[in-house]
């Protein structure tokens, strides 16, 4: 214990570059992301019991295309919501709680820093998911469009962004028990009657007309359309564009650091 | 009064609101109002005031992880407010709640704030110093005050910086870790870092701190050396120098006849007396006259000079603990 500190008084340690301090981050986010348990059960468990629900329940027949080619995209959605705004916010509202937030923002990672890597840690984890859902629907004989691959990756990163945007405006405004209230509760919500996994057609008539206009049933309905018909819905990229700019700037406006 | 030689931080009149606050009607609430201090390279200064007085806000807006309503801060220089990666790998932050992921493990964590920094220092010697070997394994949620505050003061050392910030570094501290961290931020100042604390405890500045700026209601009310303000300080304040003499005799004596009635007599237990106030020669002559008079041998004698807690009282009127 009375080993001696090797300070140094004229070579000060200085920041690493801004790229690694914001890759380091999105590494830790992503592995503290992918091993908490819960986190895990609503990133993967839940997206899978989602995928073989609806494969095997004739909940989506005379769709026009088989089960499992109308519940994929849906569920590939539902994904990005878990990752991106339930368990990214709560996370976040707790790191707030805790004051890490503060801690990191006083080291060379900075606030920028920090937003990044949790943007980088989203996107790291919805790729696993990606490859998890893909592979178990590719077994239950999903065939997307080729075509659809490009549209669709491009909507699923703007609906994680929306989705992001919405968590992190709940996480910085409400305590974090409140927001984990209110982040499970819409992705139930949303889940079953918000048009993610449940075509519009099939909702209640009060839902459907709501739907489109909601990041959960635009980033469903446009992910379908990608992958089943291999076009792009432009109504429905505005829609996911307000909702990322609309809580984006909220955020920034009303986040509270403490 | 000093004037800065090597200052690391200077504050100059700064004010804080918060709110708005519906206990107020919806009005903001001044937390900080017109504080001014300075900080030098090589020192311990502590800003030491009771809870609510505006010591962790000053150090907040110091540290820019809040924005100041008014005033000017230089930090190493530079305004916190629009201070940079480079600015802010020169300085260290331990704050009052520690800051620590509660799922992390002590060591994984310290290696990736190592990585925000390009050259930081070697983390063997730090967790030997600190002790977190011994907890090395054990997650953050699980660890005790004093591990916690060991592996927060460990984080914010890593970059080496040139200014520290400890937000009430002793709180939950047991003896042990106490000791460790003291010695080591006693060293640091030897090498030359510029340290600036927070306290409420009196031991803690009268321990520590090479300056103490006395803080109440948002503003600094008195500030010295521990040993100006105990003395001249105080004598510039009203001009007295206040002591206690306490001593074990006999129970049920009546004191204030042998010296007079410009002292305050206590007997706080039987036998247990207090005499405190302008203690003189002359009163202490009086007294053991009168001893010897009445044949009386105290068990004990001890004479004290002010606290640094009666300054704070004199000062702001108020119990700091």
């Amino acid at each position: 214990m009375t080993s001696t500190i090797p300070l140094r008084s004229t070579h000060h340690a200085g920041p690493a570059t801004l790229m690694r301090r914001i890759l380091l981050q999105g590494r830790y986010e992503t592995l503290t992301m992918i091993r908490n348990g819960e986190q895990l059960i609503l990133a993967v468990i839940m997206p899978l019991l989602a995928l073989v629900g609806l494969t095997v329940t004739p909940l989506l027949d005379g769709l026009g295309a088989s089960r499992v080619d109308i519940a994929t995209p849906g569920v590939l959605a539902l994904c990005a919501m878990s990752t991106a705004f339930t368990g990214q916010g709560i996370a976040t509202g707790f790191d707030r709680r805790y004051g890490v937030l503060r801690f990191l923002s006083t080291t060379p990672l900075g606030r920028t820093g920090l937003i990044a890597g949790k943007i980088i840690a989203v996107l790291a984890v919805l790729v696993l998911q990606i490859l998890v859902i893909g592979a178990v629907a590719a077994l239950l004989g999903w065939h997307p469009r080729p075509e659809g691959w490009l549209p669709g990756l491009g909507l699923l990163v703007l609906g994680a962004a929306a989705f992001t945007a919405l968590g992190l405006l709940v996480a910085g405004t409400v305590r974090p028990e409140a927001t984990l209230a209110i982040t499970n509760l819409l992705w139930i919500l949303l889940g079953a009657l918000g048009g993610i996994v449940v075509p519009a057609e099939r909702l209640p008539d009060l839902a459907q007309s709501i739907v489109h206009f909601l990041p959960s049933g635009a980033l469903g309905q446009s992910l379908r359309d990608a992958f089943l018909h291999g076009s792009v819905s432009l109504p429905y990229v505005l829609v996911l564009l307000l909702w990322t700019v609309v809580p984006g700037m909220a955020a920034v406006r009303w986040f509270k650091w403490n | 009064m000093r004037s800065p030689e090597s200052p690391v931080l200077t504050i100059d009149g700064l004010i804080k609101d918060v709110g708005p606050l519906a206990s107020l009607d919806g009005k903001m609430l001044r937390v900080v109002s017109g504080l001014s201090m300075f900080a030098e390279r090589g020192q311990i200064t502590a800003l030491l005031g009771a809870n609510g007085a505006g010591k962790t806000t000053t150090l907040e807006c110091a540290q820019g992880l809040q924005k100041r309503t008014g005033g000017r801060i230089g930090l190493l220089g530079e305004d916190p407010d629009t201070a940079g990666a480079d600015l802010r790998s020169r300085v260290g932050v331990m704050l009052q709640d520690g800051g620590l992921p509660p799922s992390a493990r002590p060591i994984p964590l310290l290696r990736h704030i190592a990585g925000m920094y390009r050259n930081p220092l070697p983390l063997d010697g730090l967790v030997e110093r600190l002790g977190i070997d011994t907890f090395s394994r054990t997650g953050v949620r699980r660890l005790s005050g004093g591990q916690k505050q060991r592996l927060s003061l460990a984080a914010a050392l890593i970059g080496n910086p040139e200014v520290l910030f400890l937000d009430e570094p002793s709180a939950g501290l047991d003896p042990q870790s106490r000791q460790i961290v003291f010695e080591l931020i006693a060293e640091l100042r030897d090498a030359g870092m510029g340290i600036i604390l927070t306290t409420h405890l009196m031991d803690d500045a009268q321990r520590l701190a090479d300056y103490v700026y006395i803080i109440d209601a948002g503003h600094n009310v008195a500030e010295g050396t521990v040993a100006d303000l105990l003395s001249h300080g105080h004598e510039a304040m009203d001009g007295v120098t206040e002591r206690t003499l306490f001593f074990d005799a006999p129970a049920g004596l009546d004191i204030a006849a042998a010296i007079g009635h410009e002292l305050t007599v206590t007997e706080s237990r039987a036998g247990s007396y207090a005499i405190a106030g302008t203690l003189t020669p002359q009163h202490l002559a009086k007294l053991t006259a009168w001893w010897a008079e009445q044949g009386i041998m105290p068990a004990s004698l001890r004479l004290e000079a002010r606290s640094l807690e009666d300054v704070f009282l004199d000062i702001s009127g108020r119990d700091i603990r």
